[in-house]
């Protein structure tokens, strides 16, 4: 069948070899990714900054506090998030930003004896009114640790889109889908020869854009990431911000970090959390250039946490 | 300062730094204590004469059942009669032994399985799960004749009539493959509950919030992503659960009936057969031992062997498949 086709195509001559698929180009390939220093002055990609009228608010978070047991977590915390745009939270270690992050989609109340006070909306509409599986598909998440399930390739992006354990669609017409979300990931170059392959074979940075195709893949319109590059090497995480902004254009990110330098590169927004209270939510140049309060001041010019 | 002129002066001869402690000559044994000699000495001792109890085990086995062992004594039917050579072979029991153990671990199986996972994975309350698995673990230290006798009482209430036979009395019989079977149950049980609650346990639990952050349901994360990672463990303690059925006597004669032949009940073919008595390996292996009735001792070794030659099978089908497992891992 294919020779057949080799001789029907004009276009297909032997003489000429089929070109290789495109390679998805890496920024480190050209040069190195600037190295923000918080406390210097700032050197930030412009293109990457956003510009235009403000957002449309995607989720606002009134009011929120969280408690494992007696001890809160959270405290009394509101921001909104603005759909197109990334918001970074940063804070030191065991300041609540995780727990808040995880509050969004609802993977708090999966803790025993967490509980919540104060409201979480989702367009409008508290996101204890939606069914909760139909909520986490519409906020998807990003854990630290890269985390595939031990299928193949496909399979862990198919189990994504799946509506719980339903055989259909099937395989064949799920394909689409599949590679849109790993194209999206910017992982199908690299995997394109062979989507059988175990999941867990792949690289560190391969399977944590094979987790955000797998995030993504249902076209949530809030992508929460907790410190997604924390496990990954320098160059991969240069890939997975990159391709941050990229995916911000069309959902709402929202992304835990320890790195200060990547919550400059990346976050458009900027929350700093100490100790479960929000201190400072505004536009990333303003938390990092002109912080209004003291201990945000001090966190970004390393001098705590 | 006075400049030296001609050759510079030698060197120092340098010396290697003491070391802080005499680097040990070689681990021998003579430089040991006499009690870590003695402790030595025991250890390989032991460990030896395990080898050499499990080898003269096999061997003799091996010996005496292969002197006695053939084709024909392995596919004729038993048969009663006082000369050895009319009591005919030993196919009941090796079918009996099979299905019975068929039957014990399918319903040892699921059913342990979705015990382990509702204490793994649901446990609320707490009390309970912590209930059901000291329930099991009374279970799997009941003594097989306790379980079997109470597996009689049970089965001769006329609600189970259906699995085994009424007398014309109307007094039940409580003696079935049915019977014995579920009964069997139980003591492959807790082994497969203890493999499948290891199994999960030992999943991250970064591996479910994976799952339940796609917007999957718990059960839905049971099925398509638990389940089939824990499917090897799930299967090493099936087969463990196996050899212990295979190897258990009380039951099968409590509750078996241990009748030479499988004796049909009715006239369905297989229905019939599950409600009728028969025997195992090692029913029929008592049975024909100078202890039992059937005193032939030569049949007995045949059996026997057969016996080990399947509980050797099972152990070494556990082995291999903990084997690939491993490999897996790597």
């Amino acid at each position: 069948m294919s020779a057949h086709d080799h001789v029907a195509d004009p276009f297909l001559d032997d003489a000429v070899p089929p070109l290789p698929p495109p390679r998805r180009r890496i920024r480190l390939d050209r040069e190195p990714a600037p190295v923000a220093e918080p406390n210097g002055a700032p050197q930030r990609r412009s293109r990457e900054r956003r510009t235009g009228p403000p957002a449309p608010e995607r989720m606002r978070v009134d009011r929120l506090s969280v408690l494992y047991g007696s001890h809160r977590a959270v405290k009394d915390v509101s921001l909104p998030i603005h759909a197109g745009e990334a918001l970074a939270l940063i804070g030191p270690s065991g300041c609540g930003k995780t727990t808040l992050l995880r509050t969004l989609n609802r993977l708090t109340e999966t803790t025993a004896g967490a509980t919540r006070e104060g409201r979480v909306l989702l367009d409008g509409t508290d996101v204890e009114q939606f069914e909760v599986t139909a909520l986490r598909r519409r906020i998807a998440m990003v854990f630290q640790q890269p985390n595939p399930f031990p299928m193949s390739i496909f399979d862990n992006v198919a189990y994504a889109i799946r509506v719980q354990n339903r055989k259909t669609p099937r395989r064949k017409d799920l394909e689409p889908q599949v590679v849109d979300a790993l194209r999206r990931a910017g992982l199908y170059d690299e995997v394109a020869d062979d989507l059988g392959r175990p999941a867990l074979r792949l690289s560190g940075g391969q399977q944590q854009r094979l987790c955000i195709a797998r995030a993504i893949a249902t076209r949530p319109e809030v992508l929460l990431m907790d410190e997604p590059c924390s496990a990954l090497d320098p160059r991969s995480t240069a890939v997975i911000e990159e391709l941050i902004g990229e995916l911000r254009r069309d959902l709402a990110v929202v992304i835990v970090t320890h790195n200060l330098a990547q919550a400059h590169r990346i976050g458009d927004k900027v929350a700093f959390m100490y100790l479960g209270d929000l201190v400072e939510y505004g536009e990333a140049v303003q938390v990092f250039e002109d912080p209004r309060a003291e201990r945000t001041r001090d966190y970004v010019a390393g001098a705590f946490g | 300062m006075a400049a030296t002129v001609g050759a510079p002066p030698p060197l120092p001869p340098v010396h290697p730094p003491e070391p802080l402690r005499p680097a040990p000559r070689g681990d021998s044994l003579r430089s040991w204590k006499w009690s870590h000699r003695l402790a030595f000495a025991t250890c390989w001792a032991c460990g030896l004469a395990l080898c050499a109890v499990t080898a003269a085990i096999v061997v003799y086995m091996g010996v005496r059942g292969l002197q006695y062992l053939n084709f024909e004594l392995l596919f004729s039917r038993p048969q009663p009669g006082l000369a050895q050579h009319t009591t005919g072979g030993i196919l009941d029991p090796v079918i009996g032994t099979i299905v019975l153990t068929l039957i014990g671990i399918a319903l040892a199986v699921p059913l342990a399985v979705a015990a382990a996972i509702w204490v793994v994975e649901y446990g609320r309350p707490a009390p309970l799960a912590r209930a059901i698995e000291s329930g099991i673990e009374v279970v799997a230290g009941t003594p097989d004749i306790v379980i079997a006798i109470f597996g009689l009482a049970i089965f001769q209430l006329p609600l189970f009539a259906p699995l085994s036979f009424t007398a014309s009395g109307g007094g039940v019989f409580g003696r079935s493959f049915l019977a014995a079977g579920s009964m069997m149950s139980l003591i492959a049980l807790p082994l497969v509950f203890g493999a499948t609650r290891e199994a999960l346990m030992s999943i991250p639990a970064a591996t479910r919030e994976a799952s339940w952050a796609l917007g999957k349901t718990k059960i839905c994360t049971i099925r398509e992503i638990l389940l089939p990672q824990i499917r090897r463990p799930i299967g090493t303690g099936a087969v463990l659960g196996m050899g212990r059925i295979v190897g258990d006597t009380a039951v099968v004669v409590v509750l078996l009936g241990a009748t030479l032949q499988i004796e049909r009940q009715g006239d369905v073919p297989i229905l019939g057969d599950l409600r009728g008595t028969g025997s195992t390996l090692t029913s029929y292996v008592f049975n024909a031992s100078p202890a039992g009735e059937g005193n032939a001792p030569q049949k007995a070794y045949a059996a026997a062997f057969v016996l080990l030659l399947i509980v050797l099978f099972l152990n070494f089908a556990v082995d291999v498949a903990g084997r690939r497992k491993e490999a897996g891992r790597a």
